[in-house]
């Protein structure tokens, strides 16, 4: 395998394993900041009890976030060393900041938060989780630009071969940043309310802590379903950006091999794609158009067509992403949003219906749907990323010109492997860990227990 | 002055600050198997370091994010050309970070050992790698015509290189020793004292024969950068009366005094660097400088604003939560968060 390939997947792996911890770490900090901030209201200790046991699961999930983020800014230089002189002018101003304004901030105030509960005042140290919050989702922002730049390019000029900033104003209103920067935030919000439903529902219908946990599901409950509810909004904005700025990825994500006008929708296909026809479809006239634009027509350009108008604009060569993976990562992203809407509005409802739990249905579905906002959101990067190949910043530098070639194949296998295996294992212990937290429920494992036996003494 | 050179001063902040901050939870991580015999102990120690080490892996991470913005090509020559060294430091801070978030989360004497010995292992190579990969930035590696670094791996291990990753090993040691001098009470302190004792001998040693090795090894006497002047010295003397309030038990004092040879031997580094970021050792008019490295004077601009308005304030909120938690840890459990 070349260094291009191996670099390909080691970006896959760490970047997607990176994604995992990201939204619950953006989402479980406001909803940790909220339950602390009841309690500073209320003075009701079972606040404290709430933000302290979330609390501990939000900590186990952050150390993961963190460390295999510090992977994400050095892979850039590793194993993309082209692509960042290429586009270092623009894309490394965005993550110096997100250090210096976000990760700064989140954290020293998560320090500042774990070891403070004693040392400082009741609201100062509700601040100090809220300004880890804002941080993280500040963060967000920030890799977001940047992200969006790759996207849908925006004030830059080329000059001697490399790619520089003329607009940094530009930059931070690209209109795909302004779609990208909700979806992906609410995203993260809806994964953490699922969290706490799941787990919360796990308690409730074992009658364990139900004082908590009921409280947790009914912040939790709101707060999803407002979450999810403008999720779905804010990726409708998106999926309309994507038509004028990359319609490429759109017919793709659409098996639209030709351009229609009005365009169907696929609600399934089973497509042959080397020779780019359907195998089987069931498609909704119209809808797509309507998705795209709001109205019943309009013409949405087909991979076919896009492929010879870009053929003429960029020279020869296959400029479609693979069409099953985008397709089928834009279906598991929507079928498990919609899911998640369906059942954040059934969980509100009981919730204003006041519904005794032992009459709750279904409350059992809620731990398992816990995989649903994972399953998004790895799909929606998976789409986002895949859908725009060939390119690595589109229309600009195709990814393989982009990584570094004083690399040997050797040296990123060997990278490639041991970052599989160590976050294979990572992972096993972070979910064993969480698990044990979710399950002994609130005090039951709040202090660490002090084993007595001595290590070699 | 320029922004490039303002950059590169920046740069050179940004590294100091992360190796006198971060300096000392490393080599606090490096002793904790050694100094904490019994469990109580090594949450003691742990949590010494604990409302801070992650702050201060932030100074890295800025730092290499202001390289990459500041200077795209020393990002991508550096990154890619010390691929696997880099990758190493990652794989350590992976283990390090995860380990003591984890460690006290299970009862189970073998769980808590095996997170406690990633923790001290993700201590130890990276104090080892940032001195060996120094060494290399001021000796020169190889840099061809294009800009890449061809020179391999085994050819960052020379042995210039190699006891300049001794140095950093022993002075974090040293330093993380007085650290918990200063933080602890009782025989946690006694045995950190010993320990500081023990590693300011090999500490300077190694320190004077590096700066020694400096002036015959590198380009230090042909200087094209600024003369860094006595501030080697000022190091290497910091360090010696360092020993002296070690042997005084003026914590505080030997603390301050580590903390400040730290701070010069980084400085002389990027004095000697000045007004290049990688040297060729091949030709030096393939040496990556802060000019023919460097972003556009635009995004320069930029940066600076930014970064002279939130600089400021990282530190002073930074520094606030250093007096929050100024106290010593004593081995009470209940004020243990680790």
């Amino acid at each position: 395998m070349s260094v291009l390939t191996l670099s390909q997947w080691q970006f896959a792996v760490t970047c997607i394993y990176h994604f995992f911890f990201v939204p619950l770490t953006l989402g479980l900090s406001v909803l940790v900041a909220i339950m602390e901030t009841l309690y500073v209201r209320s003075g009701q200790v079972i606040y404290k009890d709430m933000a302290k046991f979330w609390g501990k699961l939000f900590l186990i999930n952050f150390a993961m976030g963190v460390v295999t983020g510090i992977v994400m800014e050095f892979q850039f230089g590793m194993n993309w060393s082209e692509y960042s002189r290429f586009v270092g002018d623009i894309f490394g101003a965005p993550l110096a900041i997100e250090a210096l304004l976000a990760f700064f901030l989140e954290s020293t105030f998560l320090g500042i938060w774990v070891f403070g509960w004693d040392k400082l005042s009741k609201g100062l140290h509700a601040a100090a989780i809220w300004l880890v919050a804002i941080g993280s989702n500040v963060s967000a922002l920030w890799i977001l630009a940047a992200n969006s730049f790759m996207q849908e390019p925006v004030g830059y000029t080329i000059e001697n071969g490399r790619a520089l900033m003329t607009d940094f104003w530009a930059l931070l209103a690209n209109p795909h940043l302004w779609v990208q920067f909700p979806h992906t935030v609410l995203s993260g919000f809806a994964t953490g309310a699922f969290f706490v439903l799941g787990i919360s529902a796990w308690h409730l219908a074992r009658k364990s802590h139900v004082d908590v946990f009921r409280r947790s599901f009914r912040i939790a409950a709101v707060f999803g379903s407002l979450a999810i509810f403008l999720v779905i909004l804010a990726g409708h904005s998106q999926a309309q950006q994507m038509v004028r700025a990359q319609p490429m990825k759109m017919a793709s994500a659409e098996a639209l091999w030709q351009s229609e006008d009005p365009a169907s929708f696929s609600l399934i296909t089973i497509g042959n794609e080397p020779e780019r026809r359907d195998v089987f479809a069931i498609r909704l006239p119209r809808l797509l158009s309507l998705l795209a634009y709001n109205r019943l027509d309009g013409e949405v350009k087909g991979i076919n067509d896009l492929q010879a108008e870009y053929e003429q604009k960029y020279g020869p060569g296959n400029y479609a992403p693979p069409i099953a993976v985008t397709y089928w990562a834009f279906r598991f992203m929507v079928g498990a949003g919609f899911l998640m809407l369906a059942l954040a509005l059934y969980s509100l409802y009981h919730v204003m219906r006041n519904t005794p739990w032992a009459k709750f249905r279904f409350l059992g579905l809620l731990p398992l749907a816990m995989a649903l906002p994972y399953i998004a959101n790895t799909t929606g990067w998976m789409m986002t990323e895949l859908g725009r190949q060939p390119w690595v910043v589109f229309g600009l530098m195709k990814t393989e010109d982009a990584f570094s070639p004083s690399l040997t194949p050797g040296v990123v296998l060997v990278s490639l492997v041991l970052f599989t295996l160590v976050y294979g294992v990572l992972m096993v212990a972070d979910v064993y860990l969480l698990t044990r937290f979710a399950k002994a429920g609130p005090l039951g494992l709040e202090k660490p227990v002090a084993i007595t036996e001595a290590y070699w003494e | 002055m320029d922004l490039n050179t303002l950059w590169f001063i920046l740069i050179a902040v940004l590294f100091t600050g992360y190796f006198a901050l971060e300096g000392f939870d490393l080599g606090v991580g490096i002793l904790l198997p050694f100094l904490g015999k019994s469990d109580i102990r090594r949450r003691v120690i742990l949590n010494t370091i604990g409302p801070h080490w992650d702050g201060n892996e932030v100074w890295l991470l800025t730092a290499g994010g202001a390289i990459f913005a500041a200077f795209p090509g020393w990002y991508a020559t550096l990154f890619s050309g010390f691929y696997l060294p880099l990758f190493l430091i990652l794989l350590a801070l992976i283990f390090r970070g995860v380990a003591i978030e984890f460690r006290s989360l299970d009862a189970n004497p073998r769980w808590r050992t095996l997170w406690d010995w990633a923790f001290a292992i993700g201590s130890f190579l990276p104090s080892l790698l940032w001195g060996v990969a120094f060494a290399n930035f001021i000796r020169g590696v190889p840099i061809d015509s294009t800009f890449y670094y061809v020179g391999g791996f085994w050819n960052l291990l020379n042995p210039f290189a190699l006891i300049g990753g001794l140095v950093s090993l022993t002075g974090f040691l040293l330093y993380g020793a007085i650290f918990l001098c200063l933080k602890t009470t009782g025989e946690v302190q006694e045995n950190a004292r010993r320990a500081a004792f023990r590693a300011w001998l090999p500490a300077s040693f190694v320190l004077i024969l590096f700066t020694i090795l400096n002036y015959i090894q590198t380009d230090f006497l042909a200087r094209l950068g600024v003369n860094p002047g006595v501030v080697p010295i000022g190091a290497v003397l910091a360090l010696l009366i360092a020993g002296y309030f070690i042997s005084q038990k003026q914590d505080g004092w030997a603390f301050m005094l580590t903390a400040l040879a730290i701070v010069l031997a980084v400085v002389t580094l990027f004095m000697q660097l000045y007004p290049r970021v990688l040297i060729s050792s091949l030709d030096p008019i393939w040496n990556l400088t802060i000019y023919n490295s460097s972003s556009s004077p635009y995004t320069l601009r930029i940066m600076s604003i930014i970064a002279l308005i939130f600089v400021p304030i990282v530190l002073a909120y930074q520094a606030w939560s250093y007096w929050i938690f100024r106290k010593r840890i004593t081995e009470n459990p209940e004020n243990l968060h680790y």
